[in-house]
């Protein structure tokens, strides 16, 4: 079939307008992050001292770093449970408790954080547990494996499921068809799962703020507080960083799910 | 048996571990919310009593289910800042979801009408600003909203205005807040059903002799519903709860629910409100919460 474009002027102004929407304010951003002056609408020529004030401002070091720990781990226990979650659903055929199964992965999708925070601390509460970097973790794992699980599972759902079983047909049991031939497949997917864990995690405001305790704020709680007394220069250099930060990972992941996939489709959406 | 078959047993043992988590940390809590929605403040650690206690005996355990009360609820409903709080939420979230209907829908068609190579481009560019943190997108919208911000240098420069237009603390900051974080959510599902969409459907309808407009109103736009309604509930449910955006970008004279329950729990340590709240509001989503579970679900298991 011939494929003409069907691009209207209108289409093109719709696009141009909305990806020019959702990129100039970042790029404000990370413009004046390198402002000289003080007064944050003021243009005082280029410079890095907010970069210089961040690095020597102890609490938000502590509470970046706090935050890296809390992402790392938290999308590393997520991809693993999340993955599992994903295969149980797209392979597992019908089992026991399925639909309860897949409404607690969906729900917290969409659910409010303010409900997830709250029911996660109430339960940190009653088991008494000492509120910090574990809390944080385990609320932030609770959040982002469901979302790795969509991914995952929309990329084993787009899987010809007859190489696995070509696989078994040739004499693999199945985990060993799994190992060997599912998960080099749905590798992209996973890492891209664990990207979209770490960079929510590093994101999170509201569940962190509950379910941590006194003395380990995290990256966004610091922030948070700083903004709600108005704008300062040294939180655009720090939010300049954290952009970096993300980009830098999307590169080396995209880069990863390349080599991986040689089939040249596309990773997971999202 | 068949290789699928056989595959499937192992598969089935893979839900254990993500199954007893997600009842842990997802389901046991709420019954701690339902429980605490139920009791009294206290001046205590922890902050509300009944405390229950498995370890004092079969009569402490009655008391303490008799001292449960459902007088949380009853102030919910009978003081006017709750009340107003929720009425508020569905209304912010109404209105918010509309304009990321009215902005989104043409971005998404002008990405499905680009030739298939710049189609996979554009899904990027409109996936990465998604991926930069939220509070920082908020926070990039006070640097240019506030008082001497770039937007009113720019409005007095072109003389549109003579003096600073007041942009934070309103509803119109809030509404640029959340339009500005949940584009992408009403995008995406929107781009996935109008790039499936056959065209020849709406050619047809032209060469037939409708104009334009009735194109896209009889053909294209019905085709696209289950986009429209993923898209809508993927926005709609979590903005009724939302909390950041009001809070840094609204004023503080009405409160939407998220920001409500946020001060009772935070400044006022009235958790049992502050969970009678939660509970509340989480009846209010159930309705479009199964309605977003059910798509979702045959989304991603009846195949794509």
């Amino acid at each position: 079939m011939r494929k003409v474009s069907r691009l209207s002027r209108f289409n093109v102004a719709s696009l141009a307008l909305g990806l020019a929407f959702l990129y100039l304010p970042i790029l404000i951003l990370v413009i004046y992050s390198f402002n000289a002056s003080r007064l944050v609408t003021v243009w005082g020529g280029w410079s890095l001292r907010w970069y210089h004030e961040f690095f020597n401002d102890r609490a938000m070091i502590e509470a970046a770093w706090m935050s890296l720990r809390v992402a790392v781990s938290s999308a590393t226990i997520a991809t693993l449970i999340g993955t599992l979650a994903a295969v149980a659903l797209s392979r597992g055929e019908r089992f026991r408790g399925r639909t309860l199964f897949s409404g607690m992965l969906y729900a917290p999708l969409v659910m409010p954080e303010v409900i997830t925070g709250l029911s996660l601390l109430l339960l940190f509460v009653a088991l008494n547990a000492e509120r910090g970097f574990w809390t944080v973790t385990i609320a932030h794992t609770t959040l982002t494996m469901c979302f790795v699980a969509v991914v995952v599972q929309s990329r084993l759902g787009s899987l010809d499921r007859s190489l696995e079983e070509a696989a078994m047909d040739l004499g693999c049991d199945p985990m060993r068809a799994f190992v060997a031939v599912t998960l080099p497949l749905i590798a992209p997917a996973i890492v891209a799962g664990w990207m979209l864990a770490f960079t929510l995690s590093l994101d999170d405001l509201v569940i962190a703020s509950f379910t941590t305790g006194p003395g380990s704020a995290t990256l966004p709680i610091r922030i948070y507080s700083e903004v709600r007394l108005g704008v300062k220069p040294e939180i655009n250099a720090i939010c300049t960083l954290v952009i970096a930060l993300i980009a830098v990972v999307i590169v080396i992941a995209s880069l990863a799910s390349k080599l991986s996939s040689s089939q040249g489709e596309s990773a997971a959406p999202l | 048996m068949s290789a699928r078959r056989i595959f499937a047993r192992p598969a089935r043992l893979a839900a254990i571990a993500p199954y007893v988590w997600m009842v842990l940390f997802f389901l046991v809590p709420f019954g701690f919310v339902l429980k605490i929605s139920l009791s009294q403040t206290a001046i205590a650690q922890p902050p509300y009593e009944p405390v229950f206690d498995l370890m004092a005996g079969w009569g402490a355990l009655k008391a303490a289910f008799a001292a449960l009360s459902i007088d949380n609820f009853k102030l919910l409903a009978s003081d006017d800042i709750y009340v107003f709080a929720y009425v508020r939420s569905l209304i912010v979230a109404v209105t918010a979801t509309a304009l990321l209907l009215l902005i989104g829908y043409p971005i998404a068609y002008g990405m499905a009408r680009l030739p298939a190579r710049w189609q996979a481009v554009a899904m990027v560019l409109v996936i990465v600003p998604f991926w930069t943190s939220f509070l920082i997108r908020i926070y990039a919208w006070i640097n240019i909203l506030q008082h001497d911000g770039l937007l009113n240098q720019i409005l007095l420069a072109l003389h549109l205005v003579s003096q600073p237009v007041v942009w934070l603390s309103t509803d119109s900051a809030m509404y640029i807040g959340i339009v500005y974080s949940y584009l992408p959510f009403m995008i995406l599902p929107l781009y996935a059903t109008l790039a499936k969409m056959e065209p020849v459907l709406e050619e047809a309808a032209s060469d037939l002799g409708a104009p334009r407009w009735q194109v896209f109103w009889l053909v294209t736009f019905p085709l696209s519903l289950p986009g429209v309604g993923a898209g809508v509930l993927l926005c709609f449910i979590p903005i009724v709860g939302e909390f950041v955006i009001p809070d840094l970008l609204a004023g503080s004279n009405s409160l939407m629910i998220g920001q409500t329950l946020w001060l009772e729990f935070f400044t006022n340590k009235d958790w049992p409100v502050a969970s009678a709240a939660a509970i509340v509001l989480l009846v209010v989503l159930l309705v479009p919460l199964l309605l977003y579970e059910r798509l979702q679900k045959r989304q991603l298991e009846q195949g794509r």
